[in-house]
């Protein structure tokens, strides 16, 4: 799959009573990506980056101003209607089979990819035994839990072979038990059938343990791309050390002072940024002393995605307005 | 069907030749997917299942020998019959979930306006009207109003998406949900007719007509319904033109022609549901007109085919906005 400077821009909507005008936004912005068949692909960023907009161009969904998306050979930005007979697509509404049944969701999804009743209804019960929604097959989606009908309408994207697989978020919601269904049910279809797979995600620790690589983006452009742990290795060897204080920090001691100038505060967690040498030190003065007394916990951890998206000079957390990474 | 596997398998061996000029590998690629748009088209009458297999094993082995460079070969698309017949189903199904409270509003609705009326309407044409009216009017509370508000809200939440990257035609989404909306409008439509038949004094005989007013009424309400909802703007509008809508069969169904202003009557002639009342009343009468009865229905149909044509439309254009 290749993408070539894609640009979308939403034009700018005029104030009506109620709702403030907004300026035209460009969603994308110049984006370029190249995804091997047979790869696990991601697309990580806050919300509003633009990997909804990317991800609705790639599947025919929404036209772009300008640029080239070609998946397997077959150029989208000219034959949109194309998009369809090569992908599969989970978005993140189900409002279409909400009122079905989960077993009818998965059949008749894949008689609408044009097989056959018989096929259709093999094909079905292949993809809930391999879920584990059998129990459930009988149950409207409506009726069943957010994880579960998360599961429910992964079931219908993955029913009905398609080379290509553009999951939005799927596994939000889901217990660990489902998610490592579905990360099963799509690493067998990777392996069997050399499926591609590109995947939107706001999961962090998700991305680094399922994806083969991955494209970090912000405010519709591409600020890097590359294995998880390429991606980690490019931000240095920074690793990160988090202190949280029983009631407060005894900031009294000038060690503690030294490192509350270095440290993101939030309530009684301190996160900091060190060189490996510097955290071992802190470690070491943390651990000890009046300041372990007033330790609650500590953690040191090499560099996640999440760090790796600000060090790439994405906005933080709370920074500009602008969300984390991670949901919760 | 045979034919078609053997020129898919005709391009998809131009497809291998061309794998040295990548260039020319995607134009056999073009060439497949022209190929099996109008072969799709022949087939849609068919609408026989088995036939899709070998496409997609021949297009299988293709993907392996042809390589990415002449594009990947194409799933077969859901063919027309099969695709409608499945989103009918699967509408239908709804009904169980979450219509079943409605289609009861519906039939009380229409009994409630029926006995009113006995009160005010002591037979002959202004019966005959009231009880056609107050049983297409099922027809147009289900069919226009509920479908214009299942279709914008649709719209709305996203909905569309999941049918817009399935390969499956406009026609069959449409049509599937308009044929099963006219359905759920069935049993309501009968106990109306009936009842209202019976607290009237008309006679049964010619309910039976019931079988093309229900169908041709059911397509061309549908068809506005689903045409209204994919094109309003929001939701709401969506829902508040399908009230408008049923409000207006309401009205100009149930009270009888004879007594109405001109202007209104002019409405009433551009109202398709005026044309299934018509078609209905007539046969209440002892010696019914029956090619009035026909043309009334003919109307209806043509006033169908155009509607449910404008929803194809309005699909295509909401689905890929």
């Amino acid at each position: 799959m290749r993408v070539e400077d894609l640009v979308k821009t939403y034009p700018p909507v005029r104030a009506r009573r109620g709702t403030p005008a907004t300026p035209a936004v460009r969603a994308t912005d110049g984006i370029c990506l190249q995804v091997r068949q047979g790869e696990i692909f991601g697309l990580l960023g806050p919300n509003g980056a633009g990997k909804s907009t990317l991800v609705r161009q790639l599947t025919g969904l929404l036209r772009p101003d300008a640029g080239v998306v070609e998946v397997l050979g077959h150029d989208l930005v000219r034959h949109p209607e194309r998009a369809a007979r090569l992908l599969a697509y989970l978005g993140q509404e189900s409002s279409a089979l909400d009122e079905l049944t989960v077993s009818l969701a998965a059949e008749t999804t894949a008689r609408l990819r044009g097989m056959a009743t018989a096929a259709a209804r093999v094909a079905r019960d292949e993809v809930l035994a391999e879920l584990g929604l059998t129990r459930l097959a009988a149950r409207p989606l409506k009726k069943l839990s957010g994880g579960q009908r998360r599961l429910a309408c992964v079931a219908a994207a993955l029913v009905g072979d398609r080379p290509l697989l553009v999951l939005d978020e799927p596994t939000t919601g889901m217990d660990p038990h489902a998610r490592r269904a579905v990360w099963a049910a799509v690493d067998r279809r990777r392996a069997e059938r050399g499926v591609t797979v590109l995947l939107v995600t706001h999961n962090v620790i998700e991305a680094e343990t399922v994806l083969d690589r991955v494209a970090v983006l912000d405010r519709g452009r591409v600020i890097a791309c590359d294995t998880p742990g390429g991606l980690k290795a490019a931000v240095g060897e920074e690793v990160r050390l988090e202190l949280v204080w029983r009631e407060r920090a005894p900031v009294e001691l000038p060690h503690v002072a030294a490192l509350a100038a270095a440290a993101v505060v939030t309530g009684r967690r301190w996160t900091l940024r060190l060189p490996p040498e510097a955290a071992r030190e802190a470690v070491a003065l943390v651990t000890t002393g009046e300041a372990f007394e007033a330790l609650d916990d500590f953690r040191l951890a090499t560099p996640s995605l999440e760090d790796v998206y600000v060090a790439l000079g994405g906005r933080a957390a709370g920074e500009d307005g602008a969300e984390g990474l991670v949901k919760a | 069907m045979k034919s078609r596997t053997r020129t898919d398998g005709d391009v998809m061996a131009h497809g291998v030749a061309g794998v040295v000029g990548g260039r020319t590998g995607a134009e056999a690629g073009a060439g497949t997917s022209v190929d099996e748009g109008t072969g799709t088209g022949a087939d849609e009458g068919a609408g026989t299942d088995g036939g899709a297999e070998p496409v997609g094993e021949a297009a299988d082995s293709g993907d392996q020998e042809a390589g990415q460079d002449t594009g990947a070969p194409l799933a077969p698309r859901a063919r027309m019959w099969p695709a409608l017949a499945a989103v009918y189903r699967a509408q239908l199904s709804r009904a169980r979930v979450a219509r079943i409270p409605l289609l009861f509003v519906a039939t009380f609705q229409s009994l409630g306006i029926m006995v009113l009326m006995r009160g005010v309407v002591d037979g002959g044409a202004e019966a005959r009207a009231v009880v056609a009216g107050s049983s297409v009017l099922v027809v147009a509370f289900v069919a226009l109003n509920l479908l214009a508000q299942y279709f914008g809200q649709l719209r709305a939440g996203g909905g569309l998406d999941h049918y817009a990257t399935l390969p499956v035609p406009a026609a069959s989404v449409v049509l599937g949900a308009a044929a099963a909306y006219a359905s759920f409008t069935v049993p309501g439509v009968v106990v109306t007719a009936v009842t209202g038949s019976v607290l009237f004094q008309l006679p049964l005989g010619g309910l039976w007509v019931l079988v093309a007013v229900v169908p041709l009424a059911g397509a061309a309400l549908a068809g506005l319904g689903a045409a209204l909802g994919l094109l309003a703007p929001r939701p709401e509008l969506a829902t508040l033109g399908g009230q408008l809508g049923m409000s207006a069969a309401l009205l100009l169904g149930v009270l009888p022609a004879g007594g109405l202003p001109l202007v209104v009557r002019w409405a009433r002639d551009l109202l398709p549901s005026t044309y299934g009342v018509e078609a209905f009343a007539r046969t209440f009468e002892p010696h019914p007109d029956w090619a009035r009865v026909v043309t009334d229905l003919g109307v209806c149909a043509a006033v169908g085919v155009l509607s449910l044509a404008v929803a194809t439309r309005a699909y295509r254009w909401a689905a890929t906005r």
